[in-house]
């Protein structure tokens, strides 16, 4: 059964990834384990997750929100390591697209994650350390499998509907792959159905500053009392550059001195997207794991969804009942609006209900998560209608 | 000869908006719950009139992005595609109708977004305004310049409409791609249908617009 509590500090100093504050636990014991991709068995495990909303009573209101490779399962409260809002909530709360008074959201911690799921930073329990790289290697497919289970732990049959971008939208289109009689609509934004050779280098690249850190100690940094920062901090601050675009770089820097008139023919800051870059850097390490930043972006990496049948991607969502949102913004060249349309091409193929729009931003692949007024209406437009159709209630 | 097509299309006589009659001859010609694709959707006006009226289950593709952004908005199942290059991904006999209203002078390649429509649907729904329209004849007969009306107001330099043809254009076409005629509607510059027994040639010089039933040749 789940262990629904608000989890306090077990052992001091309470690690929020044994421990998570501000979140529920489910906790699977050896008789459920993690069937994983990479032939082994994650058991037992556990997922933190939040929920906002109510169930109703014929639990058909339920909402998954999946999040992306950095972000965690404080979609719409106070992050209680930040102390920051939560990560969308634009999108999720009450009267929001994704509104919290019509329905029932979800939003669990991917496994391989750190804030309270089963990761690299979790406690092993047969050894009462840390995981480290001992941790076994996860997939996309892996963390929905996980979620299925959350879902079995809390009884509810089927999804109104699943949304999320980025890796997110990885695990969106997995979800409707994977479970498709449980999922009525799906809503992937700005994502793939494979990771791209840019992306996985990128990916590399980032990899490669945490381990290059010496403090990484080979993934035993926890043990050994040392904390790849810098590394990780490089890392964060290469991703966050395919997080944007030119143009928003140059719309919000340009090529301004950070506070200061002239060059100091030094290698400070002169400029300020290189201490906007590094404060990025700074602030994420304050909140993420090293490890964990390894296995997400491999998961990442690892993600092909045409491989899992055949090669053919309309195979993935032969026959679906699902409906599709899918969304893609102009200036993302991380996820670019082909990649959203191959998705598209792969569910006409299979004849699935979709609607795809591509939306007019110079704010890049970030631009899932910010203000966009036609990304809201589109997703409003798109649950309110699925809504209609799933026989819910119209907010009263 | 042509079916003889019903006239219940339950417009209010007189009603100005002629575009709307054509949508309500177009949405006449669907059957009640079929799979439709509206090739060239714009807002969604007509598939929101389908799934209303004939309770369809419907699909579109929108070149414009603002056109699919409102249907997606209005909950419609829109896609943002082009015509001329992505009908070719669709399945044989995808859908029970493909409907393209006012779009296929606005196309590339209208012969083989015709032969696609046939290959995806059993019927294809064409709906298009009629160039051989006397009073467009008159504009270049004796203004001796490119015809602009109310309905088609834009100049020659910066028009989307590249491909415009005539009633009787179109009936070569689908005999060139083996387009069976199961009905044809001409409506006049006030959104009237033309007389059903008048010959070809009138509704070539009277009818502003034209939909057609068509299809496959068995």
């Amino acid at each position: 059964m789940v262990e629904a509590q608000l989890s306090n500090a077990r052992d001091t100093p309470a690690r929020e990834a044994d421990a998570p504050r501000e979140s529920l636990l489910a906790r699977f014991g050896s008789d459920r384990p993690l069937k994983l991709d990479a032939g082994v068995e994650l058991s037992p495990f556990q997922i933190a997750y939040k929920t906002y909303g109510t169930l109703n009573a014929d639990k058909s209101n339920a909402v998954m929100v999946c999040h992306a490779l950095t972000g965690d399962q404080h979609v719409a409260s106070i992050h209680p390591v930040t102390g920051k809002p939560g990560w969308w909530e634009t999108m999720v709360g009450p009267g929001r697209p994704i509104d919290t008074d019509r329905y029932f959201i979800i939003c669990p911690n991917v496994v391989g994650a750190c804030m309270g799921s089963s990761g690299p930073a979790s406690t092993n329990p047969r050894s009462g350390k840390p995981w480290g790289l001992d941790f076994p290697v996860i997939t996309i497919r892996d963390m929905v499998r996980a979620q299925a289970m959350l879902l079995d732990e809390l009884s509810i049959e089927s999804l109104f509907a699943v949304a999320g971008g980025s890796m997110g939208g990885m695990q969106v289109l997995q979800w409707a792959a994977s479970y498709p009689q449980r999922v009525f609509a799906a809503l992937p934004i700005a994502c793939a159905t494979r990771h791209s050779a840019q992306n996985i280098a990128f990916h590399e690249v980032g990899r490669q500053a945490v381990m290059a850190d010496p403090e990484w100690r080979h993934g035993r940094y926890l043990l050994e009392g040392t904390d790849p920062r810098r590394g990780l901090a490089v890392a964060r601050m290469g991703a966050h550059i395919t997080y944007l675009s030119d143009a928003a770089l140059h719309r919000k820097f340009g090529r301004r001195l950070q506070d200061r008139s002239n060059p100091t023919f030094s290698f400070d800051a002169d400029f300020e997207v290189e201490s906007y870059l590094r404060h990025q850097g700074s602030s994420f390490v304050e909140r993420f794991d090293a490890n964990s930043y390894l296995y997400l972006t491999r998961a990442m990496d690892y993600f092909d969804l045409a491989a899992d049948y055949g090669g053919v991607l309309a195979n993935a969502f032969k026959d679906a009942q699902t409906r599709f949102c899918v969304v893609s913004f102009t200036s993302d060249w991380l996820f670019p609006t082909s990649d959203s349309r191959a998705i598209v091409h792969a569910l006409n193929a299979g004849g699935a209900r979709v609607s795809f729009a591509e939306i007019t931003t110079d704010k890049g692949h970030d631009a899932f998560l910010l203000d966009e007024p036609e990304l809201f209406a589109i997703m409003r437009g798109f649950l309110d209608s699925a809504a209609k159709a799933r026989g819910l209630a119209a907010k009263g | 000869m042509l079916n003889q097509p019903q006239h219940d299309l339950g417009v209010t006589p007189g009603i100005p908006d002629s575009r709307r009659v054509d949508l309500l001859v177009v949405a006449q010609m669907i059957d009640y719950g079929a799979r439709v694709l509206d090739v060239g959707c714009g807002d969604g006006e007509l598939l929101r009139l389908l799934s209303e009226t004939r309770r369809v289950d419907g699909r579109g593709i929108e070149l414009s992005r603002e056109g699919v952004n409102q249907s997606v908005a209005k909950g419609l199942a829109v896609i943002q595609g082009d015509a001329d290059t992505d009908l070719a991904d669709y399945p044989d006999d995808a859908f029970d109708f493909v409907v393209l209203s006012q779009t296929l002078q606005a196309t590339r390649r209208p012969r083989q977004v015709l032969e696609h429509m046939l290959r995806i649907g059993r019927h294809a729904v064409v709906s298009f305004p009629n160039f051989g329209h006397w009073r467009i004849r008159l504009q270049l007969m004796f203004g001796g310049h490119m015809p602009r009306t109310e309905n088609l107001a834009y100049s020659w330099y910066d028009t989307p409409n590249i491909h415009f043809c005539t009633i009787k254009d179109f009936r070569h076409l689908c005999g060139e791609v083996g387009a069976k005629m199961e009905k044809a509607v001409a409506l006049n510059a006030w959104g009237k249908p033309l007389r059903l027994n008048a010959p070809w040639w009138f509704w070539n010089l009277f009818g502003e617009q034209a939909v057609f039933l068509l299809s496959r040749k068995r």
